[in-house]
């Protein structure tokens, strides 16, 4: 496991005494005050306990002290407190555990000077928007943010009390790694806090935002929660660094190619979405809490809404071009019909051929499913489908109502996707669907050929109200390929084509059969979901009883 | 006033014209015409390539045929096709509409041979006024006067030079055939005579498939201003009084109104009868145009005659009343005229803004393409006529003009209707396109427009260095920052305001009092606002300005008073992090809403280095390459030009931002760009 090296800093502490002694009030809280190092070894008994309080409070909002707080400044990065308070609504943070010290009593981590009030972790609870959440910051000014057993049981602190209330728990990850003094000590911490991470999931909605680095073992509690977050230019995520890398595999790799935002939002799907700066980060997360219920026994929230339920959306009726296999950006469709046409998307760079996020309807978060014309013809892969799955499954845990729009031409073929185990990986997202029982609404606005019909949130995996638009086509397959195998050999390929189309290119077949409840004018879409949303608020489906599923992972 | 929107009573006597119409041609002026026609119970036919198969003129037609594909001559210019049309539809007859083939006198020939009406003039007259040297020519016989210089057919870029020599300059360089200003080019001495010559012919040859060329005398500082003439087939032809058409970018109308705020009755006059004289040399019948270039001392010379309905006619409209399409299907039935000279009155004042999607930033307009996310045309406001052929969800595509509409505004006054044409761009909600509004917005309020005081070089005069924006005021910067902060102070409370019981702390009070900062332009200032209702008071720079709006945050269109003042700011983006694009005064704004504590920190923000661009050459437009005139290796001048783009019929040529060696190239002619796509590399 990487780990920083800690930086001993006892020749620094003299300077602190000093300016202290000169300057005794200059001492004052507040992120932006002037930080005075303590003499540790100067506290004693025959100071009063309320003394030793204030110091204590007083170094641990110090943190690592100034000089490490402007190094981390000059790295283009937040404090762990300021990006607290920045996070959190106004005075709302509460702090837990601002007295623990770490208890490692090794190569010479005992002498005071290595203790910090606090230790390497900032946490406790606050308000985004009214609403509680619990936080964790790692303070990268402390021994690098590692992790000792007193960091580790500080957020376990934490996240035992979220799972009690019901309230998220939002991490703030910016760690060198273990704490490689404490051992295993520091290994024990990692996994209690795995532990944490797995009995959460589904509970609370558990998100991390990746703001410094956060390596080795580390790296799996991001994982395992359930949105990972990073800052471009200044985090990374990797199992092992570039210099392990090399000695290893023999790979010259930079740190942000091995592991920055763009690789995992991109390449490695990782994570979800990348922010431009710490400031950025924590802004966008206020804005992204916002559409998460507390916790899986509260339901999806509803904000005041402007924007009338009924407002028609004339645009969406040229949306779809005439010629079927002519591209067009599913993500008009989806800002046509939110609300306000916000939309937050979800791993917007990873796997494009779908497309998914929050969007509210009538104030009410919802989850959405797209296939994306616009790329890949919007068939599905082993990403997009692994991709489309876990966002299904969160919103279903969560109580979010999930709108589909179907545009698929099918399962992506090739070698490349069948020994990658797209049966597999394809299964995922059929199973999510099906196993969901959240309201689902689907509304089919051109293509739905094959099995990935199926698999798209279709009436017969319990869509509650599965909808197609005029220019929807439900079928095996398109004409030109279904022509040659039902006809095969024979002359007049493109007259049976035509009879095809006539039959099957249309929303006829599956309206018929009821496959679809109704075939809506494009423009009344929004209408219709925000209509449905209403009656579907009190749908109440439960699955067998079972310990759990077995997802094909 | 009564045809400013056109009502039935201007159409109200039942008269036996056509039973069925086919309109060749698309957008708004195909819908302008059958808006017309459904007034008067004709059928209409729409024609139309295949991208545009869901346009608004084909769902308006009560029938649509499909003429062929998306370029124009394989469609709007498919002769063969749209007479098909016309034959298998049994219309009567064919409008012709604006451009295409509205002065095609072969169209026209063959409409009149398979018995189908050519709503226009005859042959004869297209033919006389299509070709500039013989229009002249006619023009001077009739008493007409013409601009000093005029010569004949060019052969080759010496002769053109040689020609200018004898003219003088400045001279002009235009295609015979063109009509408008397209392919119109200024040349100030031999080398851009030169250039000139070989833009000119070449675009000639792709636009109307005839080379021939045009060079005359150019009159500095003129005023464009053109008399609406209409003529019937029994030799009656009236003026209908003037339009003044003088701001132009590239020699293409931006603003126009009627009538003009330079002539005197006695100008007037003696200009319309001038028109009517042509006219009625050429046997003119239906709608024309016949355009004059004025100068200072009133003096005014005859440019050219447009044999068709002109872009800009519902200014004449609104000031005459007479619907000039309804008045174009009568004549074209044979009807005599209704009216007598003395009958037409100058009824207020109209003024018409041509809203384009296009960047007024570049070359105060160059096109831009994109879906039109978000589309609201201001008709709420009175005396507010917007013609247009295009809806929320339309494709402004690169294959036609890329006019959005044709935004008329109607006053008892010019500063009346001059107030509403304001107040109407400020609620026009365009989305998804850049359009250039913020020009037009600066046009209509600019001092010297104002005053009456323009001529076309209006804009090249009052924007030297390019059009860059509206510039604020001391007082319209508070009011602009002042709006900014409240909506987001608006955004913030709305967004704790959650529906139901959802655990939200009661403890915590709505807050009263925020320390915010701005950003704008770099400039930062620190703010204190507080709340009262839906009022905020903004405390900047020593300033207090008070917001108040119903903050209704689905709305495009944010209506707020700011210190008494009424204002529509538009909204066009807002962040989580704190960046607000508002469109106040007709421009866009970025700006950027901080908590304090969000200020402070953010000055440790990194700075992200954007890309250098001065040694790399961008597409500023869509468009197709159609030359390029460097090769890697090659070392260019500062100004040299490296590649002709043509968008939108119009070719463009980009050149060196600096001197240096051609590092590589990216396109070929021929290839097709986009907005942004890398041409060249300098090195």
């Amino acid at each position: 496991m990487a780990a920083l090296k800690v930086v001993r800093s006892g020749s620094r502490l003299l300077n602190g005494f000093q300016s202290l002694l000169n300057n005794p009030r200059k001492v004052t809280c507040g992120v932006a005050a002037t930080v005075t190092k303590h003499p540790r070894w100067y506290c004693v008994s025959h100071l009063s306990v309320q003394e030793r309080i204030e110091r204590k409070r007083k170094a641990a909002l110090s943190g690592g002290g100034q000089q490490r707080i402007e190094a981390q400044h000059r790295r283009g990065k937040l404090t762990a407190r300021e990006r607290v308070e920045l996070l959190l609504d106004p005075d709302s943070f509460v702090e837990y555990d601002m007295f623990v010290e770490h208890r490692c009593s090794d190569f010479g981590m005992e002498a005071d000077h290595n203790k910090y009030p606090g230790d390497s972790v900032v946490t406790g609870q606050g308000r985004i928007n009214g609403r509680l959440v619990y936080v964790f910051s790692q303070d990268f000014t402390v021994f690098g943010g590692s992790l000792s057993g007193a960091h580790a049981q500080k957020i376990c602190k934490i996240m035992d009390q979220a799972m009690m209330v019901g309230a998220p728990v939002i991490g703030l990850n910016d760690s060198g790694g273990a704490r490689i003094q404490e051992g295993v000590e520091s290994l024990a911490g990692y996994a209690d806090i795995f532990l944490r991470n797995v009995m959460a999931s589904g509970v609370i909605p558990q998100i991390s935002l990746i703001m410094g680095p956060c390596a080795g073992g580390a790296v799996y509690s991001p994982a395992l929660t359930d949105f990972t977050f990073m800052v471009k230019d200044t985090s990374y995520l990797f199992i092992t660094g570039p210099d392990v890398v090399k000695s290893v595999t023999n790979e010259d790799v930079t740190q942000e190619e091995l592991g920055g935002a763009k690789t995992h939002t991109a390449v490695s799907g990782v994570a979800h979405k990348a922010f431009e700066n710490d400031i950025d980060a924590l802004l966008n997360l206020r804005e992204f809490f916002n559409f998460l219920p507390l916790s899986n026994k509260d339901s999806a929230p509803i904000t005041e809404c402007h924007d009338p339920s009924d407002r028609l959306v004339p645009g969406l009726d040229t949306v779809v071009p005439l010629e079927t296999t002519k591209a067009y950006d599913m993500l008009d469709i989806i800002h046509g019909i939110a609300d306000e046409r916000e939309f937050f998307e979800i791993m917007p760079n990873y796997a494009k051929n779908i497309v998914v996020g929050f969007a509210r309807m009538n104030g009410r978060t919802v989850g959405i499913v797209g296939n994306q014309p616009k790329v890949a013809s919007g068939c599905l892969d082993i990403n997009s489908s692994v991709k489309g799955a876990r966002f299904v499954r969160f919103c279903d845990a969560f109580n979010i109502p999930i709108i589909t729009f179907v545009d698929v031409p099918g399962f992506l073929p090739g070698t490349a996707q069948e020994y990658g185990g797209i049966i597999r990986h394809g299964a995922k997202l059929l199973f999510a669907f099906a196993e969901a029982t959240v309201p689902k609404i689907t509304v089919i606005t051109r293509k739905a050929y094959g099995g990935a019909y199926d698999v798209m949130s279709s009436k017969h995996l319990r869509g509650d109200v599965n909808y197609a638009w005029p220019s929807a086509e439900v079928a095996v397959m398109g004409a030109k390929g279904a022509v040659q195998i039902i006809f095969r050999g024979k002359e007049n390929q493109a007259e049976a084509e035509a009879e095809y189309v006539e039959k099957f290119a249309n929303p006829f077949p599956a309206a018929v059969r009821g496959f679809v409840d109704d075939i809506i004018q494009p423009s009344m879409t929004r209408k219709r979901i925000c209509r449905d949303l209403e009656v579907l608020a009190s749908k109440k489906q439960a699955n067998p009883w079972k310990k759990h599923a077995n997802i094909p992972l | 006033s009564s045809a400013f929107v056109l009502g039935p009573n201007c159409c109200s006597s039942v008269l036996q014209t056509f039973d069925k119409i086919l309109i060749a041609n698309r957008g708004e002026i195909a819908c302008r015409v059958m808006k017309t026609c459904k007034k008067m119970g004709i059928k209409t036919v729409a024609v139309h390539s295949d991208v545009d198969s869901s346009a608004v003129h084909v769902k308006m037609a009560d029938e649509a045929v499909c003429v062929g594909p998306a370029p124009t001559n394989k469609s709007y210019l498919n002769m063969d096709a749209i007479l098909e049309a016309a034959r298998q539809t049994g219309a009567q007859a064919v409008h012709p509409g604006y451009g295409f083939l509205s002065e095609n006198k072969e169209f026209a020939r063959r409409l009149a041979a398979h018995g189908v009406t050519f709503i226009g003039p005859d042959t004869h007259a297209i033919q006389a006024m299509g070709d500039k040297i013989e229009s002249k020519l006619i023009a001077k016989k009739a008493k007409v006067n013409t601009i000093p210089g005029f010569d004949g057919v060019v052969k080759d870029a010496e002769e053109a030079v040689r020609i200018a020599g004898e003219i003088g300059y400045p001279v002009m360089i235009k295609a015979s055939a063109g009509g408008g200003g397209k392919g119109m080019r200024i040349a100030w001495n031999d080398e851009e005579t030169r250039e000139g010559f070989r833009f000119s012919s070449q675009e000639a040859a792709s636009s109307f498939g005839d080379d021939r060329l045009l060079i005359e005398k150019f009159i500095d500082n003129p005023r464009h201003i053109e008399i609406q003439v209409l003529a019937d087939k029994h030799g009656n032809a009236l003026w209908l009084n003037e339009r003044e058409c003088s701001i132009q970018r590239r020699n293409q109308k931006v603003v126009e109104e009627a009538p003009s705020t330079f002539l005197d009755p006695e100008t007037r006059c003696a200009m319309g009868e001038q028109a009517v004289s042509l006219a009625k040399a050429v046997q003119y019948s239906s709608a024309g145009t016949v355009e004059f270039l004025v100068d200072s001392k009133k003096n005014f010379y005859f440019l050219e005659m447009n044999t068709r309905l002109q872009v800009e006619h519902p200014i004449t409209e609104c000031i005459t009343g007479l619907d000039l399409v309804q008045q174009m299907i009568r004549v074209a039935k044979g009807y005599p005229l209704q009216h007598r000279q003395a009958d037409i009155p100058i009824n207020g004042w109209a003024i018409e803004s041509r809203v384009y999607a296009e960047d007024p930033y570049k070359s105060f307009g160059l096109p831009s393409i994109g879906r039109l996310s978000q589309y609201q045309e201001p008709v709420n406001i009175p005396a507010v006529r917007v013609d247009s052929g295009i809806q929320e969800g339309s494709d402004i595509s690169i294959y036609y003009d890329p006019m959005i509409s044709k935004l008329v505004t109607y006053g008892s006054t010019r500063a009346e209707a001059l107030q509403r044409m304001e107040e109407a761009l400020d609620n026009y909600v365009i989305r998804g396109v850049t359009h250039n509004i913020p020009l037009l917005r600066e046009i209509i309020t600019h001092p010297r427009f104002v005053s009456g005081d323009i001529s076309t070089k209006f804009l090249q005069e009052v924007y030297p260095e390019g059009f860059k924006g509206h510039q604020l005021s001391d007082s319209e910067r508070w009011e602009l920052l002042a709006t900014a902060v409240a909506l987001f102070v608006a955004a913030q409370l709305r967004s704790q305001r959650f529906l139901g019981n959802l655990r939200v702390s009661s403890s915590q009070q709505e807050q009263r009092r925020w320390e915010l900062s701005v950003e704008l332009e770099k400039g930062v200032h620190a703010v204190t606002v507080s709340r009262s209702g839906s009022t905020y008071a903004v405390d900047l720079d020593g300033k207090r300005v008070d917001v108040s709006s119903e903050w209704n945050l689905a709305s495009a269109l944010l209506p707020v008073t700011v210190n008494g003042t009424q204002r529509t700011v538009q909204c066009l983006s807002r962040s989580a992090s704190g960046e607000i694009d508002l469109q106040y005064l007709g421009t866009s704004y970025k700006l950027r809403v901080l908590s304090k504590l969000a200020a402070a920190l953010n000055k440790h923000m990194p700075e992200k280095v954007p890309e250098d661009t001065s040694s790399i050459l961008r597409s500023p437009m869509p468009g197709s390459v159609v030359a390029v005139s460097v090769k890697a290796g090659d070392t260019v001048a500062e100004g040299q030009e490296i590649c002709v783009i043509e968008a939108m019929k119009m070719q463009n040529s980009m050149t060196a931002a600096k001197t240096a060696k051609v590092k590589s190239v990216h396109c070929n002619a021929g290839d097709t760009v986009g907005e942004g796509d890398l041409l060249v590399e300098l090195e």
